[in-house]
């Protein structure tokens, strides 16, 4: 990039105004002032690690990044970073990045399962994966195809990724790895309002007076948003309060008033207690503000005999015997189980008691409005006695001084004019009753109207860096489409067919490969091609020992896209080496609904590609005629899936016509001009449109030299599209490039803070023009319900429109599947730590996060270890019912377990503690419990 | 290390290093190691000494450079000083940054000293051995370096320390500059931390900016001539107060001989 002396002086003093007067300046100009100042260019991006969604600047040198730095002007950590924030400069430059596509061949030269690694042209690659692919659908059909997604991907791949699946394949088995992330704050959101994602933002951090972290350490997980909660504290130390509500203790309880250690699962009865004081103080406190809850509120209940998302009886992989008798004991909970003295009390007001048998029937999403004495029975159980007795985590705790700390924290949340925040993450999400517990949240502030107002509310952060951006607002979950429609409604499967130019009756209806089916599709021989897009499935899935058994012995073609080699890529046939964050164009969508975008600063290191162009490489080797023909019904599909070619032909498209023509390079794509006087292109590469100078030998075996259009402009526009008039609006991509980031809805222009509060949210104003109320949940997901009892639905009652309420629900603490015994005799909680990024490809590469934390310990009480034998830094096996790992156990430091409770991290490949947890899931979110499993542990 | 076959050879190498450095002294191999050891005999400062060592001056005197406790220890955390690495040779030291303490409670290096150069009692309490009260030296931070003190979120060095929340703790302070974040600043106690070094490993600066010092080099000392009013604790430093005498230029003579001394430039 080149300035004129003129240019130079003209931004060099902009900027330094601006800065003088403490305003944000336009990127570019920024950066065309910091190129001019030094040998290096600065432009802003967005932190790659964590949902929070830090602002970062990148400075480039000589085609390399060379450093980072906080954006001042970014509104979330206003110049600051966390640890791994501060290395985003290192993550791309690890001295075993993958810089060739590596295929697993025999000596004669052919692919062979059992073959070593080579390197490969991108011709070779994608001629193996059409083979593949190909061999898959004639298999299974569309089912037997199938992605491993991302909360990692950038918005345009993952919309790339979707699209080709949905409308290209016809395939919705692409799940990304968020399913183990958040899907239960997904479906929560979805029962409770309607539509997905958080009322609130940040700024609820600083105009709260309470906060309240259930089993999430902010502290490490969240740093910079832990670190404006501590300010918040010191500010007001007195009146602001922090209560951490964990299983152990960690860092977040470092600067709490109080810690509650509950017992692992009973943060549902927690919710309850809480719930329950509400409801019974009430009519002598005055507490549950009435009108507020008469016009947005109904109650609801539905079946609490759901199972554990775990394999069913009758599934191949059970019925071939490929789970020991071990196994089983768990599984087979998931067909029945005798309810224990725990959960006795709590399930009696739905008609079970103690001792009885509940038989299980698959997780069922279905709900039905029933009155709040109803309601109010399912709270009986949760006095306070009841509620210590299950809940109190640690067995050396005294009984009544923990009751005490229940009744301050109800006390906390009652208090007349105290605002109040409940923050969680994993903890409250990987849970087997996962999307109970997120209602739950909801029914406690909703009932004080301490909900989607500044300050107030249950806020569910996000792990990942666009769970929310991609994985969610995108839709590359196998049920749903973008802005959150499903596959599984019709109208939404026509408005997405006719925005994509594909015929009607292309999109495939039944979207039931989450993530967990998928692996379980491949063990079954179902699924015969999976693909991994920026996540690593083989080392982050529990039960792991299956999956990669699957996947190495089984007659199927596994292929990783990664920048580095983890343990996916290992597992897999064929390894595509891949643009990492900084290599390309992107966007990511934070937590607060915050949407950020970056530009392409440097070129990809060797051969690597984005995950944007490979998808679309994909889309060259497949034609109408390959793909849109008839499909016969396959694993969760009943029905068969039509043909559409004669409509796609009546549409102006051919047998072969390529889904890259249709899907991709389309005329409206191609309007989307690559120009060097565009002031967002200018002095930016793009090697998806225009090539680079690295003259890449492409996928058909001819240098790549670019689509010729802006690729990444053209997805953004058309997935925002989808968005607009419906609550979900995302501005123009220019937009985007000159600010910090909007929280949508973008209307007018304006980014929205308070979702469905008329006096923040343009269509929550304009839902409650006539009633004058003060909020409105607009969403419009399961807005019709039948009526019943807590015992069941009232099948005869008719369905009642519950237009712009939301919904207090009705349910009860149980017991997780596996829980400790005689045998196995200690819980198991794994998760993470700060200077490390999920499986640690990326954060183990950088050698100062390396150094800091080199090893996944196995954290467990002083009084555990001496009882067991083992010493402080010695080796120990961690063993349950499906494998076990040695890790070196540590009685001191960061994280303090109470007895008969350890924690392990889970981002060590050589401590691969998922082959030790347990693949159950929240029967309707099918999220992951990885917090909670039996093991038993012994000198190694 | 899980690797049985490793770890004999990292045991198998450990032994041979130790056997040449045992017998540098002993051994003929010419000039050049014996006046390397010239140069090296005098005490280092900067020297972190295992567990239970007593002070440097009398440590150089007692060790016998027998490396039992550089045997001992399992995270091969002690060497012992080689020909050319400018230091006593033969004695047992560490470097933390490269392998730290890892304070094993059942203090392997100590009990097997022959000479009471690593002195048990000092590293037992109620009988019992206890290595939290070990002084191997001090972490010392440079908060000029150090990210925390930048308003990073890094606080490396506090969740790496053994006795986090006693040895460091962290200080919680309003960041001005963003309106709404806060410093968390490490601070180590002196009193707690034995210099074991876990922290300055951990550190992820490109030079430590927090790192362990012999705790006679890291430390100033106050006289025991004025007690804190306000901490009972303080008095306890009255028990080692001494007679006090002052002697300064003005009064290193006798009072009767600068009486005498005549008015010189008085009038």
């Amino acid at each position: 990039m080149s300035l004129s002396r003129r240019e130079f002086l003209k931004s060099s003093a902009a900027a330094s105004a601006a800065a003088a007067v403490g305003m944000s300046v336009p990127a570019e100009l920024e950066a065309a002032a910091g190129q001019a100042e030094g040998g290096w260019r600065w432009d802003k991006a967005a932190c790659r690690f964590c949902g929070t969604g830090c602002g970062i600047m990148m400075a480039t040198k000589n085609g390399k990044i060379v450093a980072v730095k906080g954006d001042p002007a970014a509104p979330v950590n206003r110049g600051l970073n966390c640890i791994k924030g501060y290395f985003n400069a290192k993550i791309m430059y690890g001295a075993d990045r993958l810089t060739q596509p590596l295929l697993r061949v025999g000596a004669d030269g052919k692919f062979d399962k059992k073959g070593k690694f080579v390197p490969v042209s991108w011709e070779r690659a994608y001629d193996e994966m059409e083979v593949h692919i190909k061999k898959a659908l004639k298999h299974g059909g569309p089912e037997s195809v199938s992605v491993f997604a991302s909360g990692q991907y950038t918005v345009q791949e993952g919309y790339a990724a979707q699209k080709m699946m949905k409308a290209g394949f016809r395939s919705n088995a692409i799940d990304p790895n968020a399913r183990h992330c958040m899907a239960s704050a997904v479906v929560g959101f979805y029962q409770t309002f309607g539509v997905d994602e958080p009322s609130g933002c940040y700024d609820d951090i600083e105009l709260t007076d309470t906060i309240v972290s259930w089993g999430s350490n902010m502290a490490e997980m969240h740093p910079i948003l832990w670190s404006r909660v501590t300010d918040r504290k010191l500010s007001d130390p007195e009146r602001v309060k922090v209560i951490s509500i964990q299983t152990y203790t960690h860092r977040t309880s470092d600067l709490a008033d109080t810690e509650i250690i509950f017992s692992p699962n009973t943060d549902t009865a927690l919710w309850n207690y809480i719930a329950r004081e509400i409801v019974m103080r009430d009519e002598a406190e005055g507490i549950i503000d009435w009108d507020f809850v008469k016009k947005h509120m109904i109650f609801t209940a539905g079946p609490v005999n759901i199972g554990y998302g775990m394999r069913r009886a009758g599934e191949k992989s059970l019925k071939d015997g490929k789970y020991t008798a071990l196994e089983m004991e768990i599984i087979d909970k998931e067909m029945k189980t005798t309810v224990s003295a725990k959960e006795g009390p709590a399930l009696e007001p739905f008609g079970y008691k103690a001792g009885d048998t509940m038989k299980h029937t698959g997780g069922t999403l279905g709900h039905w409005e029933i009155s709040f004495e109803e309601y109010k029975k399912s709270l009986e159980p949760y006095d306070l006695h009841y509620t210590a007795t299950i809940v109190k985590g640690d067995p050396d705790e005294n009984l009544e001084s923990f009751k005490e700390k229940l009744q301050e924290l109800a006390n906390l949340y009652i208090e007349k004019g105290r605002k109040v925040v409940s923050f969680w993450t994993m903890g409250m999400n990987q849970h087997t009753r996962g999307t109970w517990t997120n209602t739950l949240a909801y029914n406690v502030h909703f009932m004080l109207n301490k909900q989607a107002k500044p300050g107030d509310g249950a806020f569910s952060l996000t792990g990942q860096p666009s769970a929310c951006g991609t994985a969610r607002e995108v839709g590359t979950f196998t049920h749903r489409l973008p802005a959150d429609m499903m596959v599984k409604n019709p109208k939404h499967r026509k408005i997405a067919e006719n925005k994509w130019k594909i015929p009607n009756g292309t999109l495939n209806g039944v979207g039931k490969q989450h993530i967990m089916a998928i692996h379980r599709g491949i063990e079954d021989g179902l699924i015969k091609f999976a693909w991994v897009n920026v996540c690593n499935p083989y080392q982050d899935s529990a039960s792991a020992s299956h999956w990669i058994n699957a996947a190495r012995d089984m007659d199927n073609f596994i292929v990783t896209s990664d920048g580095y080699p983890g343990i996916s890529a290992k597992v897999s046939d064929l390894i595509l080496p891949t643009a990492m964050m900084y290599e390309k164009w992107g966007a990511y969508g934070n937590a607060e609904r915050r949407t950020q975008h970056w530009r392409q600063q440097v070129l990809p290191i060797g051969d690597s590609m984005s995950d944007t162009w490979q998808w679309i490489e994909l889309s060259k080797r497949f034609t109408v005629k390959d793909l849109w023909g008839a499909w016969a019904p396959s694993g969760p599909r009943k029905k068969a899936l039509p043909s559409v070619i004669a409509k796609a032909k009546a549409m102006g498209y051919s047998d072969n016509t390529t889904m890259y023509d249709i899907l991709f390079a389309n005329k409206d794509a191609k309007s989307y001009k690559l120009d060097q006087k565009d002031p967002i292109q200018a002095g930016y590469d793009n090697s998806e449109g225009y090539g680079d100078s690295r003259n890449v030998v492409g996928s058909d075996g001819k240098v790549f030299d670019g689509y010729g259009f802006f690729i990444q402009k053209y997805l953004w526009e058309e997935y925002a599209a989808f968005t607009r008039g419906h609550g979900h609006d995302l501005a123009p991509f220019d937009v985007y490039h000159k600010v910090r980031g909007l929280k949508w809805p973008v209307v007018d222009g304006k980014e929205t803070s308070w979702r469905f509060n008329a006096k923040y949210d343009p269509y929550a104003a304009k839902a409650t023009k006539e009633t004058g109320n003060s909020h409105a949940f607009y969403g419009t997901l399961a807005k019709a319900l039948q009526s019943g009892t807590l015992k069941g639905k009232d099948k005869s009652s008719k369905k009642k429109s519950l237009a712009n309420k939301a919904k207090i629900f009705a349910r009860p603490y149980m017991d997780p599947p596996e829980m400790p015994d005689s045998n196995y005799d200690t819980w198991l909680c794994t998760g993470r730590v700060l200077e490390h990024w999920h499986s640690g490809t990326m954060t183990m590469r950088v050698p100062e996060l390396f150094r800091a934390v080199p090893e996944a310990l196995c954290y467990m009480h002083p009084a555990d270890a001496k009882a067991k034998d083992l010493k402080q830094g010695g080796l120990a096996w961690v063993e349950s019912r499906r494998g076990r790992v040695k890790a070196r156990v540590e009685t001191r430091g960061r994280n303090r377990p109470p007895r008969g409770l350890v924690f392990v991290p889970w981002f060590d490949e050589k401590v691969f503690i998922n082959k030790v947890c347990l693949d159950a899931t929240c029967p309707m979110s099918k999220q992951t419990d990885f917090k909670k499993c039996a093991v038993k542990i012994y000198k190694a | 290390m899980p690797d049985k076959m490793k770890n004999k050879t990292v045991s198998d190498r450990r032994k041979f290093i130790l056997r040449m450095a045992r017998g540098a002294g002993i051994t003929a191999l010419g000039g050049f190691v014996w006046s390397a050891y010239v140069d090296e005999v005098t005490a280092s400062p900067l020297l972190l000494r295992p567990p239970g060592a007593i002070k440097e001056e009398d440590f150089l005197k007692t060790c016998i450079k027998c490396g039992l406790c550089v045997e001992a220890c399992p995270y091969d955390t002690l060497l012992l000083a080689k020909p050319g690495d400018n230091k006593p040779l033969g004695t047992p030291y560490f470097i933390p940054r490269d392998i730290p303490c890892y304070m094993c409670p059942d203090i392997p290096c100590v009990p097997v000293c022959p000479t009471g150069a690593l002195d048990e009692s000092s590293v037992t309490t109620n009988g019992e051995l206890d290595i939290n009260v070990s002084e191997m030296g001090l972490a010392v931070i440079d908060d000029e370096s150090c990210i925390a003190f930048w308003g990073i979120q890094c606080d490396a060095c506090y969740r790496a320390c053994p006795l986090l929340g006693e040895a460091i703790s962290i200080v919680y302070e309003k960041n001005e500059r963003t309106g709404k974040h806060a410093f968390m600043k490490p601070v180590v106690h002196a009193d707690i931390c034995t210099g074991c070094g876990l922290c300055e490993k951990a550190c992820v600066t490109e030079k430590a900016a927090i790192f362990v010092l012999p705790k006679e080099v890291a430390m100033g000392k106050v006289g025991d001539f004025y007690i804190k009013g306000w901490d009972k604790e303080d008095e306890k430093r009255l028990e080692d107060a001494k007679e006090i005498k002052t002697v300064t230029e003005i009064s290193k003579k006798s009072a009767i001989d600068s009486l005498n001394s005549g008015l010189g430039d008085l009038y």
